[in-house]
């Protein structure tokens, strides 16, 4: 109780700086994947295509329990990645900051999928065709004409999954428990507080996420607006 | 477009593209000088074959073969990508980069020409700056250009890439009647004053007839005709040509000017032709001579408004409708159509062979 209390004055830092290092690795991990999919799923026609969307899709409608069920399973040192983890570097990847990143880069694929797909669908064909008869391979004509012009939804990608990262609960429960400075993320953190009773402290670390997710969801839809305004 | 002494470079394609509902199958083989029309009804292939040339497309079959170089051989599984032809190509739309600004986008093509080594073909930029009136324009973004100033910049773009061909897929499809009569007289300056040969694509007769020296004639996704635009012209058994625009195009030497009546006199094989305004004397217009315009007598007896009349030889006569023929007509070394009655080439007693007076109602200078 007393240690509750000492935690929660200074504002119990640990569980929030966690969250948002938590939040950075997995948008930058998810932006790496989700560029090329996302690319592909615009351009693509085939068979695949509609497998593909269910599949990335299919976090936003699953309860995070079950999602994290199958996390468990997966990478639990008797799952094939665990497994293959605890070959690799000898540690479990259930209940420790790696196994969060995996789990996390899956829960919030779509976020980080669907914004950057419908701006690449968006855009269409058009300047890439004209930038490779001007002389640019693909990968020359993605960097210098798609980037720059679906900046509007690499933005909205990265704010999504890192704002979806950071108010993950139910995955994070199931794959990482609650090890402080290990696992311990914000969301757990006020679940435990409100456990102990602890109204206080589970309303100055659930205010800091209210506020920092409205900041961050403004900051984006301003700049979409000064975009579509220029 | 005088032929060189030796042959010219030529391209050489051969295309087969099979979609639901459309079938592109074409073999052909146009000299690398001066500006190819390619013309047709739409669907009828011209955007395909552009798309084929320049690597954009998957065709089923392709083969293209560019002056000594062979770029595409499905059967050799030869094929190179896009950004190793050196093909332009200017498309319907002026598709700029909107993030960069217009000095950005006419660079893009010039920065990535060394990278590649795709030519060797030195560009002027400050002459095709000039050339397409972009100095001022330079600094600007592009969504605060005019259809018009867009197109320009996206042709200056595909000129600085040092390109050894460059498509045009109807450049002025997408501009106002205004901003067309705005364009092709920087589209007829490149033609003037630079070397790299255009296939300029049209579903608009006169506008070819304007701009190119050859013509490829497409329907139903084949060629039905090629070669130079004259001749070409003259084929009175291609429906695509016939209409109210089947016509022929006449070069002529400009060689006085009447103040008096604003007329020019204009001389070439099979005459003299007199036409309005005022046209620099000494230099070679086009003169487009449209079958409907003609009429034919066979003396050149009585007074008449008409102010060209050319001795003539009846070539042939090819039934047009089933009221009207259309009449080929030989005067010096140039060819005319002239559309009439069938009952009047009858009265005429018309035949190959036959010497009449073709009356040109009008002609009009298409380029000067």
């Amino acid at each position: 109780m007393i240690d509750a209390i000492s935690q929660s004055l200074d504002l119990n830092s640990g569980p929030l700086l966690l969250s948002m290092q938590l939040a950075a690795v997995t948008t930058v991990i998810l932006l790496a994947i989700a560029t090329p999919l996302a690319w592909w799923l615009a351009n693509s026609r085939g068979a695949m295509k509609p497998f593909m969307q269910a599949f990335v899709a299919l976090p936003i409608v699953l309860p995070p329990t079950v999602l994290g069920f199958y996390m468990l399973v997966l990478l639990g040192p008797h799952g094939t990645i665990g497994a293959w983890w605890v070959e690799l570097t000898g540690s479990t990847l259930t209940f420790s900051f790696a196994g969060l990143v995996i789990a996390s880069c899956v829960y919030s694929l779509p976020f980080a999928v669907q914004p950057l797909q419908s701006a690449f669908e968006l855009l269409g064909r058009r300047e890439v065709e004209a930038a490779r008869t001007l002389g640019a391979s693909s990968v020359d004509a993605f960097m210098s004409v798609v980037v720059p012009m679906a900046v509007p939804g690499f933005l909205t990608a990265s704010v999504l999954s890192f704002a979806h990262t950071l108010g993950e609960f139910g995955v994070v429960l199931m794959v990482g428990g609650n090890i402080p400075g290990e696992t311990r993320v914000i969301s757990i953190a006020i679940f435990d507080h409100v456990e102990a009773l602890d109204y206080g402290a589970a309303h100055r670390l659930s205010a800091v996420l209210l506020v920092a997710a409205f900041v961050v969801l403004l900051m984006m839809y301003l700049v979409h607006r000064r975009w579509h305004h220029r | 477009m005088s032929a060189a002494a030796s042959t010219p470079p030529s391209i050489e394609f051969r295309y087969l593209v099979e979609q639901a509902g459309f079938t592109l199958d074409i073999e052909g083989r146009f000299a690398l000088q001066g500006i190819t029309g390619v013309f047709g009804p739409s669907g009828s292939g011209k955007t395909s074959l552009l798309r084929c040339m320049a690597g954009l497309a998957s065709p089923s079959a392709a083969y293209l073969k560019v002056d000594r170089d062979i770029w595409e051989d499905s059967a050799a599984r030869v094929r190179r990508a896009p950004h190793h032809r050196a093909i332009a190509y200017v498309f319907q739309e002026p598709r700029l980069f909107p993030h960069l600004d217009v000095r950005g986008n006419l660079e893009y093509g010039k920065r990535r020409v060394e990278k590649n080594a795709r030519s060797s073909i030195a560009t002027d930029q400050e002459h095709i700056i000039d050339l397409l009136g972009l100095g001022s324009l330079l600094s600007r973004r592009t969504n605060g250009l005019s259809g018009g100033e867009a197109q320009r910049v996206a042709i200056g773009r595909a000129l600085l890439s040092a390109p050894r061909l460059i498509l045009m897929d109807e450049p002025l499809a997408s501009l106002d009647a205004g901003r067309k009569d705005e364009l092709l007289p920087f589209i007829e300056r490149l033609h003037a004053e630079l070397t790299v040969p255009l296939v300029y694509v049209s579903h608009n007769i006169d506008e070819i007839c304007q701009l190119c020296d050859q013509l490829l004639v497409m329907q139903g996704g084949t060629a039905l005709a090629t070669g130079d635009l004259q001749s070409v012209l003259m084929r009175t058994d291609l429906p695509v040509l016939g209409g109210a625009e089947a016509g022929a195009v006449i070069m002529a030497r400009v060689v006085s000017y009447d103040a008096e009546y604003d007329l020019s006199r204009l001389e070439f094989s099979g005459g003299v032709l007199q036409a309005p305004a005022r046209y620099a004397i000494g230099s070679v217009v086009r003169v487009r001579v449209r079958a409907n315009d003609i009429s034919i007598c066979d003396e050149s007896s009585g007074q008449t408004s008409i102010l060209n009349r050319l001795a003539a030889e009846v070539i042939a006569i090819n039934q047009d409708s089933s009221s009207s023929v259309l009449v080929h007509l030989k005067t010096g070394e140039d060819s005319m159509l002239a559309r009439i009655t069938r009952r009047s080439a009858a009265h005429l007693n018309l035949h190959p062979g036959a010497l009449v007076i073709a009356q040109l109602k009008s002609v009009s200078v298409r380029r000067s």
